[in-house]
């Protein structure tokens, strides 16, 4: 398997990565290498194994937890916002989207 | 005291000098904030603020004199700049986080305070933990004005490791007596084996992620970088417990005292060696301090046995595709809008987003990202994601097999020693492949530790030792063993 540029220019706009011309060619070599190395994985027959996604689920029942769904939280929204490049009026500011 | 005493001590003995009132948490932090600014160039700090360091001292002094003082008052520390701080800026390492201070602390630095530790700054790492050797660090170290790595106290012209780089070169230069780190594929146990210091990964869930920037999140696990094992069992203490409604992943079960098995026999204790830890591609030097410490282990009555980890090899190609899809996923949130960097010049928000994220992420997190999106795209999912998915259980279900013969588990953390800076060039496969045996206990979510075992030259070579789940108090307590009969952890760089 081998990822052309078409398929690097499809990845980069999936990511939202605007990558400069020498940026894709140079990722294309680099991730075409990482995937010689994958296909070793590839080969493995793996039939019947059920994928693991919480490693401890190997040897305990480990069921992802949902909390109540209660306030928890205090309005903290100036301290929230206080990094973001734009706010107005307790916004975060984005180009327009709908004309 | 002399200044030199104080560096000179770990965790445990400045707690104690400290609740002796031997020295004030006062001194001890003007004396470590000094010796940070005399060493800037080793590249270790992004982040200090003497201000808020000598508040929390005297607040510290306050708690000691009033005599209610929980176990590590006063006890300065520093944390890796991947953990949010709300006293000190928060970049993992990254451009597109420039500026940032997080509006909470990550429940791992909360806990630290709660016992008492003085915060000495923030440390150098990879960006967003992405990183072997600390060369993929995009912010400016405290005293530069660009991005470098930092430097090995051991040889300058070295890497520290990586990613808890800045963590490990400041615990060998005594420029902090301890720092947490974190791992996701062996970001604390190879960069603690390359400087000389000893530190621990716990079982995967022990230590909350809540407020440790995200990477690969069912990897990503906090722990303590010091100069001993002791050191090592109290900071660990303080950091792990449930955080149930902060981590989703975090499990429920007690904090422990990891302390309280420190100086059990090794009489009988079986030490599993992996064969697959000692082909070829292991530098002789490493290869003659790994036989000379389990030597030194049969020694203290331990038994060594072969065990096999018969996909070693595997863990490399299933940990790339696993922490680059977790990777993309987590970072989709920097986008420009919520937090951090933001392009100036942009048509509509699709160019902002892209334009954004072009700026201000490195190279090495964008390869990440693109394989990660790729393996996670329609039509690739099951081939990629669910098969490393699938072979993740078959690495895991290898060490159950083996802990069936022995209760440890030993070999080296890295093929070599710290390599010169630049070596790997522009090759990233070639630093995948050095993390061929941190990889598998990672993937497995178990207990690992780095504690120094020798040298090849003048560079440190760390021993790993792998537990199986919740074993933590066992590795501490063969490592403290070790470390009570050899004295590899208490050497010092040339210089500090």
């Amino acid at each position: 398997m081998s990822l052309s540029a078409s398929d690097i220019a499809r990845i980069a706009s999936l990511a939202r990565l605007q990558l400069a011309p020498d940026e894709s060619d140079r990722l294309q070599g680099q991730i075409n290498g990482f995937f010689e190395m994958v296909e070793r994985m590839r080969a493995v027959d793996t039939t019947g194994i059920e994928p693991l996604a919480h490693p401890v689920a190997v040897i305990e029942d480990i069921t992802l937890r949902l909390r109540d769904d209660v306030v928890s939280e205090q309005n903290n929204r100036e301290a929230n916002q206080k990094s973001a490049p734009a706010v107005e009026g307790g916004l975060f500011l984005v180009p327009k989207v709908i004309e | 005291m002399s200044g030199q005493q104080i560096h000179d001590k770990g965790v445990a003995e400045l707690a104690r000098a400290l609740a002796a009132r031997e020295v004030s948490a006062v001194e001890t932090a003007q004396h470590f904030l000094g010796r940070i600014k005399s060493h800037e160039a080793l590249c270790a700090f992004v982040a200090v603020d003497p201000d808020v360091t000598l508040s929390q001292a005297r607040a510290a002094d306050a708690a000691l004199a009033a005599g209610n003082a929980p176990a590590l008052t006063g006890v300065p520390i520093a944390h890796k700049d991947i953990f949010a701080t709300l006293d000190f800026p928060t970049t993992a390492g990254s451009r597109i986080l420039a500026g940032y201070r997080s509006p909470f602390d990550a429940t791992v630095v909360r806990k630290l305070a709660d016992a008492g530790a003085v915060t000495l700054g923030k440390l150098s790492c990879d960006e967003f933990a992405m990183g072997s050797a600390n060369e993929n660090v995009a912010v400016p170290a405290v005293g530069h004005d660009k991005a470098m790595p930092v430097q090995n106290p051991w040889d300058r012209a070295r890497i520290p490791g990586g990613s808890s780089g800045g963590s490990a070169a400041a615990v060998a230069a005594r420029l902090a007596p301890a720092a947490t780190g974190t791992d996701t594929g062996g970001s604390i146990r190879q960069p603690a084996s390359f400087c000389g210091v000893t530190g621990i990964k716990p079982t995967y869930g022990r230590a909350s992620r809540y407020g440790m920037v995200a990477f690969a999140s069912s990897l990503d696990q906090a722990g303590p970088i010091a100069r001993s094992a002791e050191d090592c069992a109290l900071l660990l203490s303080a950091m792990c417990g449930p955080d149930l409604d902060r981590d989703s992943t975090s499990i429920d079960r007690p904090a422990e005292n990891y302390s309280r098995a420190l100086n059990a026999s090794l009489d009988g204790l079986r030490i599993g060696v992996p064969k697959e830890f000692l082909g070829d591609g292991v530098a002789p030097g490493v290869r003659a301090v790994v036989d000379a410490a389990l030597t030194e282990y049969e020694k203290l009555g331990a038994r060594r046995v072969e065990v096999s980890l018969p996909r070693t090899e595997l863990s490399i190609p299933v940990y790339y595709i696993l922490a680059a899809a977790e990777a993309s996923s987590n970072l989709s949130r920097f986008d420009g809008v919520k937090f951090g960097h933001r392009a100036a010049q942009y048509k509509d928000l699709a160019d902002m987003y892209g334009k954004t994220r072009e700026e201000g992420f490195g190279d090495e997190v964008k390869r990440r990202i693109m394989i990660g999106t790729y393996v996670l795209s329609h039509g690739y999912y099951d081939a990629y994601y669910l098969q490393a998915q699938r072979v993740r259980r078959m690495i895991a279900a290898d060490f159950q097999q083996a802990f069936e013969q022995c209760d440890v588990i030993a070999g080296p953390v890295a093929p070599t020693v710290a390599w010169e800076l630049g070596a790997h060039g522009n090759d990233p496969v070639a630093d995948y492949l050095a993390d061929i045996f941190t990889l598998p206990a990672s993937l497995a979510g178990l207990p690992g530790m780095s504690l120094p075992a020798g040298f090849d030259g003048k560079m440190p070579i760390g021993l790993q030792l792998i537990g199986n789940y919740f074993g933590e108090a066992k590795l501490l307590n063969a490592a403290h063993r070790f470390q009570q009969a050899t004295d590899w952890h208490t050497r010092t760089p040339e210089g500090f």
